[in-house]
């Protein structure tokens, strides 16, 4: 499908997609297997300016927006959710920079991240705070020129592997949502310090982790926006990379109906190969269908956001659901149409499925993104009512 | 420094077939990319502009869409690009391209020049130290490691069928190399952009000063009768021990040859 993309971005395209092939396919399954983090990807990827995607220029980023970002999340996520995660989870972790940074945090942390040379986290959730934000627990009390962080964060993206973490503490509990900070840390601050690695069903390849904080001192001008704006922080930075999910959804969906029909091409049975068979061929073009619907949703998503839309959190709720459903569906009908093939880890349609699984849950499960939907519809329909 | 990267554009097939009538290659319908050597002398050059600063040039004798070969190098990271094009260059063979290559390379100026191994569709190994003839300079061919880099001397490791030689060269110089010197980069999305803006500059036959009598067909001595693979000559001995133990043996054996 046309989809108008400029030449600039189908030469960005081209150039992930070779990424994904030659660097990402070859050793995908032995990163899985051995729980390992991408190293040599991170530098091909910082290599190729992929990092500086979403960075502007005046910072030796490439000045793109949400759609190219998008594109580039889908071609690496068709080859491994592992890579692509570690890669997003960098993107969640600079947007409260880029989006609430001042000039000097600016001028300060997002050269060496377009260039690949830093990579990012972003610590939002904690033990008694996953879909409910609001039970944050970590806590930033001011003191001089510092604040002094202490809490746990955990199932944090790139911790560990990070150098720069944006991490939401309480700084005012009497104020309630209104009384959480965003903060930049620097790994190797006296008092931060990092727990357990999680062993995980997929995206093994990125690594997951606990942060601690204990006594952690951080100069005051590390603060994002103004204290109290922590929430409003985090929800931004959600709602903005919240597309990216939905890309991450259709890259590997993408990837398991390839996957899926070369297979069922060369699989004979009964004397035919099973592609012949209207049953396979029925399941391969609902998957197809789907996939394509969600790449008409992630990108016209993207665009709007790009075209400079206030609001977009309904939209993108609306692709991240939409995308993520059809990767689980799509990826499990992939293992279905291997059969047994399917299964093994000799074919990689097994792990997409365990991978697809994490896309429903993290940046707000599928429940939230519909509970996200459902308010804005009742705002919608409430102002309708006032406005006739 | 000046860095010359000399890369052929190549048909994209391991397997070139050959026409068994007139032993020309068939390239029609077979599409076009660097050859693969090549991309291994283009990261070399890229990573020696890196330790000694400068500039990397890549030259191409070819048809008018060589250009998609240049601009392919200019996105891993060449500074510029230069096609040698002109009818008069058409029919070339090794001496002929060497002449007409080093022509240009000593119009463009130079430091170090690289060449891959060799082209996969003519598969001669002969260019580059052919080219570092006619330019009277030393060349060290199958060069798979950098030792030492700097500006006046390089230290090298030559591959040879079995282990290395380690060889010091003055610059300027011509290198080729093999496979297992370095991984070529990928391009980059800013090469890519620049290298779709990029102007190419083309050299022809009056600008580089060469002799038409040695250009192209007239200017190409080589009659090609038979194209076969040889066979490696097995009967050798490898001598072991100190190097006083093998020139002892070494000995024996040339009088056992009744050599000496
Ligand atoms: C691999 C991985 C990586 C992660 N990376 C990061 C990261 O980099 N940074 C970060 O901050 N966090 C990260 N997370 C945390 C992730 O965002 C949370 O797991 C997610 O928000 C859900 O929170 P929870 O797991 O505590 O689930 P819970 O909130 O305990 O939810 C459990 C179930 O209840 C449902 N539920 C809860 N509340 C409601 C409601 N109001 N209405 C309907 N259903 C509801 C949920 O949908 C879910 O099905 C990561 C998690 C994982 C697993
Ligand atoms: C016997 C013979 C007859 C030939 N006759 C004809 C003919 O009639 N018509 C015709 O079109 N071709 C002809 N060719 C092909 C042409 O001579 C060769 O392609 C060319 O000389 C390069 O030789 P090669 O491919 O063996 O390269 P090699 O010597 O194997 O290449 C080594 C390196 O030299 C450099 N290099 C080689 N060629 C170029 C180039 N053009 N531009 C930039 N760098 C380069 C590259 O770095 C390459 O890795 C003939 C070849 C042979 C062997």
């Amino acid at each position: 499908m046309n989809y108008f993309l400029t030449e600039e971005q189908q030469m960005l395209r081209e150039l992930t997609r070779q990424v994904a092939e030659e660097k990402i396919v070859p050793v995908r399954a032995a990163l899985d297997e051995k729980e390992e983090f991408p190293h040599e990807i991170m530098k091909v990827l910082a290599q190729s300016d992929i990092f500086g995607i979403f960075i502007p220029e005046e910072y030796g980023g490439l000045g793109m927006g949400s759609l190219e970002l998008c594109l580039a999340v889908e071609e690496l996520s068709w080859a491994c959710l592992g890579v692509s995660t570690t890669y997003a989870a960098n993107a969640l972790g600079t947007y409260p920079i880029l989006l609430f940074g001042s000039e000097e945090q600016k001028e300060k942390y997002l050269p060496a991240i377009a260039a690949g040379k830093k990579l990012v986290a972003f610590a939002l959730t904690e033990a008694n705070a996953g879909s409910d934000a609001a039970g944050v627990q970590s806590t930033a009390v001011k003191d001089g020129d510092y604040y002094i962080l202490n809490g746990t964060k955990q199932w944090i993206t790139n911790g560990g592997e990070a150098s720069i973490y944006t991490v939401i503490a309480i700084t005012d509990r009497s104020k309630g949502p209104r009384g959480a900070s965003a903060f930049i840390v620097d790994k190797g601050t006296p008092g931060f310090s990092f727990g357990k690695k999680e062993k995980k069903m997929g995206i093994r390849a990125s690594i997951t982790s606990e942060l601690i904080f204990e006594e952690c001192r951080i100069p005051k001008e590390n603060i994002l926006g103004r204290e109290g704006m922590g929430f409003i922080v985090a929800m931004k930075t959600l709602d903005q990379s919240r597309v990216g999910v939905g890309a991450q959804g259709l890259g590997v969906a993408q990837g398991a109906v390839d996957e899926a029909i070369k297979f069922a091409k060369q699989r004979v049975q009964f004397g035919k190969p099973i592609i012949s068979f209207q049953a396979i061929q029925h399941m391969l073009a609902d998957m197809s269908t789907r996939v394509e619907a969600s790449r008409a949703l992630v990108y016209a998503v993207a665009k709007h956001i790009d075209s400079g839309a206030k609001d977009f959190s309904k939209v993108a709720a609306m692709a991240k659901v939409f995308a993520t459903d059809t990767a689980m569906k799509v990826t499990t009908d992939a293992v279905q149409v291997m059969g047994g093939s399917g299964y093994m880890r000799e074919y990689p349609v097994e792990k997409m499925m365990r991978d697809a699984k994490i896309l429903q849950i993290y940046e707000g499960t599928n429940q939230i993104q519909r509970n996200v939907i459902g308010q804005a519809l009742i705002k919608e329909a409430v102002s309708r009512e006032n406005g006739s | 420094m000046k860095i010359i990267v000399c890369i052929k554009q190549v048909p994209d097939t391991a397997e070139v077939r050959i026409n068994p009538e007139t032993n020309t290659l068939i390239r029609d319908g077979v599409p076009s990319i660097i050859n693969p050597f090549d991309l291994h002398a283009i990261e070399a050059g890229l990573h020696l502009k890196s330790e000694l600063g400068g500039t990397v040039t890549v030259l191409t004798m070819g048809p008018p869409q060589a250009e998609d070969a240049l601009r392919e190098a200019i996105s891993m990271g060449a500074d510029e690009a230069v096609l040698l094009t002109d009818r008069a260059f058409a029919g070339s063979d090794t001496l002929a391209t060497a002449y007409t290559m080093s022509s240009a390379v000593r119009t463009i100026g130079f430091d170090i020049i690289l060449c891959g191994k060799q082209a996969i569709d003519g598969d001669t190994a002969q260019v580059g130290p052919e080219m570092a003839e006619f330019l009277n300079i030393p060349h060290v061919a199958y060069v798979g490691k950098f030792e030492e880099i700097n500006a006046g001397m390089l230290r090298v490791q030559r591959l040879m069928d079995e282990g290395y030689d380690v060889v010091e060269t003055s610059v300027p110089v011509l290198l080729t190399v093999v496979k297992e010197l370095n991984q070529p980069r990928l391009p980059s999305l800013k090469g890519k952009m620049k290298a779709k803006k990029s102007v190419i500059k083309k050299l022809t036959h009056p600008d580089i000063g060469t002799e038409e009598k040695n250009l192209g067909l007239a200017g190409s001595p080589t009659q090609v009768k038979n194209i076969f693979a040889p066979e490696a000559k097995k009967d050798r001995k490898v001598l072991t021990g100190t190097p006083g133990e093998q020139a002892a043996q070494l000995i024996e054996e040339l009088k056992s040859l009744k050599c000496i």
